[in-house]
């Protein structure tokens, strides 16, 4: 197989993977736009948001293709990161309803 | 063996293999990403709760900024997958076809880039800047930070697929410089 050859077979092999990204992303500008409540929205954004960046990381980035300790030292960590930093979203609430200080 | 045998003749017999098994430029790159990533993460969560935390938060954006974020979206997504047809071309030694991936690449880039401070100076047009108020504040510093990211990605790819070109460089540097451009794509 021809070097050309294989570089037009890898973004085939990635089409699907492409496609799925454009339609999760087109998911969340719809969704953007209905009436939801914003924590419910914000949920939703949130595990889309998830779907697409793990698709990107094992595909895109290859990490699905490279050995699991590389995405057990990354991934994990990572994420605890991340979700330790929604501790304060109840905080904000407290904060739009201007009551600083309240239990 | 001595330490002073190991000085002279080096102690790589000695370490055990890596155990991600990848070139450890590949590794900095991934460990780079990942504090980027925390980076993004804690600017984006900062937006969160100013954005929850505020009644009556601007909202500024019409029918066509909505319509030029779907196309710089559509944009940066495509660029991820010329960028994937650039790696594999250097991995399979095509220094041609590496070169006209990277420069499709650079030129998606550049058009994000465009569309990108198109929308910035519609939004300096209605008067919100940087010092207009909390949305221009965290709106202007988060998008700015993504903007960055991408000229500097769009800057790599050219001194990266020039230096490869001229056979300065691996297919592995550019493999790494991918690896930030998806970065930059699905931030």
């Amino acid at each position: 197989m021809s070097a050309a050859n294989a570089s037009g077979n890898v973004i085939r092999k990635y089409l699907p993977v492409y496609f799925v990204l454009l339609v999760i992303f087109f998911v969340e500008v719809f969704l953007s736009f209905q009436h939801f409540a914003t924590g419910t929205l914000v949920v939703i954004l949130l595990l889309l948001a998830l779907c697409s960046a793990s698709l990107g990381l094992m595909y895109f980035m290859h990490l699905a293709d490279e050995k699991r300790n590389l995405l057990l030292t990354l991934i994990p960590v990572t994420i605890f990161v991340l979700l330790m930093m929604n501790m304060f979203w109840s905080d904000s609430v407290r904060l739009l309803h201007m009551r600083p200080g309240a239990q | 063996m001595s330490e002073s045998e190991m000085a002279v003749q080096g102690h790589g017999d000695l370490m055990e293999a890596s155990p991600y098994a990848i070139p450890s430029r590949k590794l900095t790159m991934w460990l780079f990403l990942i504090s980027d990533a925390v980076t993004f993460g804690a600017f984006l969560f900062a937006y969160g709760y100013i954005r929850v935390s505020t009644e009556n938060w601007v909202r500024p954006f019409e029918s066509g900024s909505v319509i030029n974020v779907i196309a710089m979206t559509v944009i940066l997504i495509t660029s991820s997958l010329t960028v994937l047809g650039a790696v594999d071309a250097a991995k399979a030694g095509d220094k041609a076809k590496t070169m006209k991936f990277m420069y499709s690449t650079m030129a998606l880039g550049a058009l994000f880039a465009a569309l990108h401070l198109r929308e910035w100076f519609q939004l300096f047009g209605r008067g919100i800047t940087l010092s207009s108020g909390l949305f221009g504040q965290t709106f202007f510093t988060i998008t700015g930070l993504h903007l960055l990211h991408v000229i500097s990605g769009v800057i790599a790819l050219l001194v990266v697929g020039m230096k490869y070109s001229n056979g300065k460089l691996t297919p592995g540097h550019v493999e790494s410089t991918g690896l930030y451009w998806h970065f930059v794509d699905l931030v």
